[in-house]
């Protein structure tokens, strides 16, 4: 099955639902669904459920970090110079939103196939990091994005038992994301993060350094 | 339409409620061999039956993954050795294969196969010694797992005269392996393969019908087919609860479809069939392992062409799946076409497998509860990355 007509059976079990394929050019051609987080849990159930589909089984559950970008690009303009029209370039400097990106690999133990992969993205990566959980569906869920929430900090709703996992619980900051400073002093941890990059400061400064 | 059940923890009724007896909230670890590492959980006791339990990991976690973004994708190859440390050669295969999946890599005969006889001597040590390690939990202080590290000293010294180290192997390339094989290693490795029937007679003889493993095991921790799908559990214990599903068959990766073996099932998925499958896999191992070492042909380990250095695949993503010893391990791998991953994955059996944990031992004795965690095969290493 095609994940053409997997997509076209969701948009017609699950109405209302934003679906995009996006495609992976690598060799290993294995094409990923993003799903709107509104819809998650009804796609996931209907994955799960659907008699010739029966995505029984969620393998992996990953978090992934795109950071906002700065794109600039060079474009050619026309411009009327002392009179005389002349194309000239120009930078343009565009903005783009960076995004927390949640990726599940789903197989199916019963009907031997797979994977699907589905992809479901924040609104930005500070404040809207709210997404649903999907441990309802597959209980196999419920480690991982525990994993995501403590590495990567996105806040799954409905998850039952949202703690950190890895990291311990007085930790402050999401250590996979790509702007994660490291602090300084190894020493002390684990006090808190912010306490020690402070106390790193002050040192600094009596030292006579910046 | 829904036959699957949703999960759901139900406790049993507190009887603190009762005024009769009291909680006793118990942290179990994180210090202690029963646990396998430094593991800890969080058990509610009523008296001696388990009311609650957590699980807490995360001691031995180096942020893997972290590490692995700043590599280049060679050179994350020495620490997937260290994820699960006691079967490092099938690390090694389930990253090469996503490496390769990611660009495009072809593996040369004679390297499918050394990948085939080293994973399944890797899964040979890893349950024989996950059957010694079960035993000891249970108090039979040393002599199976004397038994069981016997054979594995052997298969150990085979890796050493292979790769040059004996559990640290980093012993795969992309696209093939590093090192041919020793001259008389095949004998080597023949003349031990003929003597493992007589080793499981032996270690079958010792423990299968023995009255104290089956009073320890049979009825315990019994785990239902919808909630090892559900939960994602794979390996020996799924199929322990009668799921067939083994992706040697499913998937027929490397070169799989090639050998007669079957896959075996419990029936009950309580710690004795979980404890049972592993010594019938021990025996499937071994017939794949004759027939890979006869057929075995000569030529190229590695494909010349294939790039070791300056390794950067084009933008993509991949992920690639083995049957590790222990369930699925996965790697999951996002290239942004420069020499590291942008994105490296594990997905760990592990930890995964460790979701169910609770819902196993509640209602059960606090000492089931090492019988049971025993019983699941877990290496920290792998668990907290």
């Amino acid at each position: 099955m095609t994940l053409e007509t997997i997509k076209s059976e969701i948009e017609t079990k699950v109405p209302g639902c934003v679906l995009e394929i996006v495609p992976n050019p690598s060799p290993s051609a294995q094409h990923s669904l993003r799903i709107d987080p509104a819809h998650a849990v009804a796609i996931a159930t209907f994955l799960r459920d659907s008699e010739d589909l029966r995505f029984d089984y969620c393998s992996n559950v990953t978090g992934i970090d795109w950071p906002d970008k700065e794109i600039s690009e060079k474009v050619k303009v026309k411009q009327i110079v002392d009179g005389v029209e002349k194309e000239v370039e120009e930078v343009r400097k565009s903005h783009t939103i960076g995004y927390l990106e949640v990726v599940y690999h789903l197989f199916s133990m019963e009907k031997k196939h797979g994977p699907v992969i589905l992809r479901m993205r924040t609104e930005d990566r500070a404040e809207q990091v709210h997404l649903p959980s999907l441990t309802p569906v597959w209980q196999s869920a419920e480690f991982q994005e525990r994993e995501i929430f403590d590495l990567y900090g996105v806040i799954f709703d409905g998850h039952p038992d949202l703690r950190r996992i890895l990291m311990w619980d007085g930790f402050k900051d999401h250590p996979m994301r790509k702007d994660y400073v490291e602090p300084d002093d190894y020493e002390y941890e684990p006090t808190a993060h912010d306490e020690v990059l402070e106390r790193a400061r002050q040192h600094r400064t009596v030292m006579g350094a910046q | 339409m829904s036959t699957v059940t949703e999960p759901a923890r139900i406790y049993p009724a507190s009887p603190a409620d009762t005024g009769e007896s009291q909680l006793l909230e118990l942290s179990m670890g994180p210090q202690h061999p029963s646990t396998h590492g430094v593991f800890r959980m969080d058990v509610v006791l009523d008296g001696e039956r388990v009311m609650k339990l957590k699980p807490v990991f995360g001691y031995l976690h180096r942020n893997h993954e972290k590490i692995a973004e700043h590599e280049t994708y060679l050179g994350s190859m020495p620490y997937t050795d260290r994820l699960d440390y006691i079967c490092s050669l099938t690390n090694n295969w389930a990253y090469a294969l996503a490496v390769e999946k990611l660009a495009g890599i072809q593996v040369p005969e004679r390297a499918e196969y050394i990948r085939v006889i080293t994973a399944e001597m890797t899964r040979f040590l890893n349950h024989s010694a996950l059957i010694g390690f079960l035993t000891q939990d249970m108090g039979a202080s040393g002599t199976p797992l004397m038994y069981a590290f016997r054979e594995r000293e052997t298969i150990l010294d085979l890796f050493e005269s292979l790769t040059g180290a004996r559990m640290m192997c980093n012993y795969m390339r992309f696209g093939g392996c590093r090192v041919d094989l020793p001259a008389g290693w095949l004998d080597q490795a023949r003349k031990f393969v003929a003597t493992l029937p007589r080793f499981m007679d032996e270690f079958e003889r010792l423990l299968a019908s023995n009255e104290i493993l089956m009073a320890r095991t049979q009825g315990v921790g019994v785990m239902s087919k919808e909630l090892a799908v559900n939960a994602g559990v794979t390996g020996p214990i799924l199929r322990a609860s009668g799921v067939n599903y083994d992706l040697r068959k499913v998937d027929k990766y490397g070169i799989y479809d090639r050998f007669a073996f079957k896959i075996p099932l419990g029936e009950h998925g309580d710690t004795y069939d979980r404890y049972m499958i592993r010594m019938l896999e021990m025996r499937e191992s071994v017939k794949i392992l004759n027939q890979a070492l006869k057929d075995i042909p000569e030529g190229p380990i590695i494909d010349p062409k294939t790039k070791i250095r300056g390794f950067r695949p084009k933008p993509g993503e991949a992920y690639g799946r083995i049957e590790a010893p222990k369930g699925e391990l996965g790697f999951y791998l996002v290239s942004d076409g420069t020499a590291n991953p942008y994105r490296y994955r594990v997905r760990s059996s592990c930890l995964v497998n460790l979701t169910v944990l609770e819902q196993l031992c509640i209602g059960h004795n606090v000492a089931d509860v090492v019988v049971i965690l025993g019983s699941i095969d877990i290496v920290m290493g792998e668990v907290d990355r």
